[in-house]
């Protein structure tokens, strides 16, 4: 198989801040840089991409030498944290901005389909936005003709093809949309999460589609959040992480990577300064969360522990913590709150140990959310502090009974319930 | 790979064709050279900058009463007002032509390059939004709207030929150059559409990144009207000064225009000097256009 996409060590610069204040200045310094042949003075204090700790410097790469190959007729998935320069990489590879340094070859049109129904005009008939989109996206007015009647028996919406599409609801919107896209004769295609849109069964349809697409020996990129779809369209898998590639493999080594390493991991999370999504009044202020032991796997039923080093700011006696679970993909699992037993008095710093009893997790990769505060769901509570995105662990099959365990199939959910009792009347 | 919809795509690329073995199609890379403006890009999508044109066009003229009319009344009333104040009030001169034709022969192609201008300085931070979701050579778009100005410039050209033949009914002494109103009106029309391309996609490169410009262009416009021969003749002018207003790349334009129709000297030498400032004004515009459509999303 002949490589399609070669990818050779991209990066991208990205200047933050409010754009326009000292640009002129900038460039100025920039240009006399380049006047007297010295490398760009800026290029050289970028940091790297992590979008939760806040740097010295102005300038962040959102890539840092990314390469990889695509082979025809192969799919790629691409995944990462939200941040990790997924959409900095397709923006480059679908030439809507350049790389600040590294090269991209590739053979064939690249068909990018960054968002569904770019260009689109509200007044205009479904029929007129059909050759209109197509043309934005690269196809000629001859090749739209010739597709037209597959696209609309496609989209489902042959009734509504003569009437504007300020008049359509926005499933059939997204549906003439993506069929336009699915009809592109691009020899590479890029999706970039269109599926989150539309409802369950043309997701499918459009899941079936991109796979056709693949068979016909065309390449396809494609960036999801949903491991899931990832799973089933994709042959090859690369991860990214803080804007380098972090992973690169199959389809299924790419997600367990994701899913086990991927996450700002080790045993210790040092989160006195992290950014919180939430402030609270930081009365108590969680310092670090930790896993006592060598690794954060536990076999299912077994009590997770990890230890808090809280310190107070005022006099709050008692607290609780409370900590909610999430799967690796971000769904929450469930929430818990702790007995009001914490002792904690002004200026004082506190270690305290939690033990995670009977949780029902199936096997999986998790991750937790971490408050302090008071009260709780049923009396009300309020939280001094919230820390998330810490604490990844993994629950495993439990060694003795591994032929129940491990059969856990993902689609059964993240909770293996107790039990039920089942009473057979004659 | 199971395939539930059959093959759909009847052309699908052969996987050992040899142009696809050793030879890459697209090089995407930090830096081009000044020189390669990809054109031939803007070639292959030229049933996008129909389309384009066909869109704005419908879009305009959907829910309003009288449609393409706006046209007409718009430069209807703004030659009343020139003819009541400079030429009824100011008593300035219209080279013995009637009031009404002079100005009319002036503002129809002055609107047409005025348009041109404004519209085109406002392409990347416009489609701001289009432009940061797909690839397609960012040209297309000014292109699209100096040519679906041409609409807007044909009504109103018709306007102009009704009076004019009003007034060559009635016996006024007026000597087109017929034998040229068909080669020259094309020509004047291609070249202010190239000096409004040239000029607004300059602005609209630089506004990317200041903003600036967007203000700067809202009344330079029509400031620059009045340093062009629109509502006066170049004779008007004191010989000395001439060459400031000939410095301008619209006023042989206008003038021709005037002069085709009207009578008069033809100003064959400033028209070939404007020609010459539009094409490296194009040429230039190009240039800076293509330079930031790669990256004027980090910016905008």
């Amino acid at each position: 198989m002949s490589t399609v996409i070669s990818v050779e060590n991209v990066s991208k610069l990205y200047r933050l801040g409010e754009i326009g204040t000292g640009s002129l200045s900038h460039d100025v310094n920039r240009w006399w840089h380049k006047v007297r042949g010295k490398e760009d003075p800026y290029l050289k204090i970028g940091q790297s991409n992590d979008r939760t700790s806040t740097g010295g410097s102005d300038y962040v790469y959102a890539l840092k030498d990314v390469s990889f190959e695509v082979k025809q007729g192969e799919v790629l998935g691409i995944i990462g944290r939200n941040g990790a320069g997924k959409s900095t990489l397709l923006k480059i590879l679908s030439r809507v901005t350049t790389p600040t340094t590294g090269e991209i070859k590739a053979k064939g049109r690249i068909a990018s389909l960054l968002e569904v129904g770019t260009g689109f005009h509200p007044e205009l008939s479904g029929r007129d936005n059909i050759y209109l989109n197509g043309a934005i996206l690269g196809m000629r007015k001859h090749e739209i003709a010739r597709k037209f009647d597959e696209i609309v028996e496609f989209s489902g919406c042959d009734r509504y093809i003569d009437t504007p599409v300020k008049r359509y609801s926005s499933g059939m919107y997204v549906r003439l949309a993506f069929a336009v896209a699915a009809h592109l004769e691009s020899e590479i295609l890029i999706v970039d999460e269109v599926l989150a849109v539309g409802d369950a069964e043309f997701q499918q349809k459009c899941l079936g589609k991109m796979r056709d697409v693949a068979g016909q020996g065309r390449s396809i990129l494609f960036v999801s959040h949903n491991m899931g779809a990832v799973l089933q369209l994709t042959t090859s898998g690369i991860v990214l992480a803080d804007g380098r590639l972090a992973f690169s493999g199959s389809a299924e080594d790419a997600v367990d990577y994701y899913s086990s390493k991927c996450r700002p991991d080790g045993m210790l999370y040092e989160v006195e300064h992290k950014k919180r999504a939430w402030t609270g009044s930081q009365a108590v202020k969680i310092i670090s969360l930790s896993f006592p032991g060598t690794s954060p796997i536990f076999a299912h039923g077994e009590t997770i522990v990890f230890s808090a080093k809280l310190r107070a700011q005022t006099n709050v006696n008692p607290c609780r913590l409370s900590l909610t679970v999430f799967k690796s993909d971000g769904t929450p699992v469930g929430s818990c709150f702790g007995e009001e037993c914490i002792p904690i008095k002004n200026r004082e710093t506190l270690h305290a140990e939690v033990r995670m009893k009977n949780f029902p997790l199936a096997p999986g990769y998790y991750y937790m959310g971490v408050a302090v505060g008071r009260g709780n769901h049923l009396d009300g509570n309020v939280d001094f502090d919230v820390v998330m995105d810490v604490l990844n662990f993994e629950v495993q099959a439990p060694m003795s009974s591994e032929n129940t365990s491990s059969s856990w199939s993902h689609g059964w959910g993240s909770i293996i319930f107790p039990t039920i009792e089942t009473i057979p009347h004659s | 790979m199971p395939s539930s919809l059959q093959s759909l795509d009847p052309r699908p690329p052969s996987p050992d064709s040899p142009a696809l073995e050793d030879h890459w199609s697209l090089t995407i890379k930090p830096h081009t050279k000044w020189w390669d403006l990809r054109l031939a890009d803007v070639w292959n999508y030229r049933d996008l900058l129909w389309l384009f044109v066909r869109r704005d066009f419908v879009s305009v003229y959907k829910q309003t009463v009288l449609g393409p009319l706006w046209f007409f009344i718009q430069p209807l009333l703004t030659t009343l007002v020139f003819t009541i104040i400079f030429s009824s009030v100011a008593k300035m001169s219209t080279d013995g032509h009637p009031a009404m034709l002079f100005y009319l022969a002036g503002t129809t192609p002055w609107n047409y390059f005025a348009t041109c201008l404004t519209k085109t300085s406002n392409t990347f931070v416009q489609n701001a939004s289009i432009f940061g979701k797909v690839y397609f050579p960012r040209l297309i778009v000014p292109l699209s709207i100096v040519s679906s100005t041409i609409i807007q410039f044909g009504i109103q050209f018709l306007l102009f030929l009704g009076f004019l033949a009003y007034f060559l009914i009635i016996g006024t002494d007026i000597n087109p150059h017929w034998g040229l109103i068909v080669i020259l009106t094309p020509a004047l029309i291609l070249l202010m559409a190239a000096l409004g391309l040239g000029a607004g996609i300059i602005v609209s490169s630089l506004t990317t990144k200041y903003r600036d410009f967007t203000f700067l262009i809202a009344f330079g416009v029509q400031l620059m009207m009045y340093a062009t021969p629109v509502i006066f003749p170049m004779s008007s002018i004191p010989e000395k000064w001439r060459w400031i207003i000939q410095l301008n790349p619209m006023s042989a334009p206008i003038e021709a225009f005037r002069a085709v129709f009207l009578g008069g000297p033809i100003p064959w030498s400033s028209l070939g000097i404007s020609t010459a400032m539009t094409a490296a004004l194009l040429l230039v515009g190009v240039i800076i256009f293509n330079k930031v459509e790669k990256s004027f999303m980090d910016t905008v």
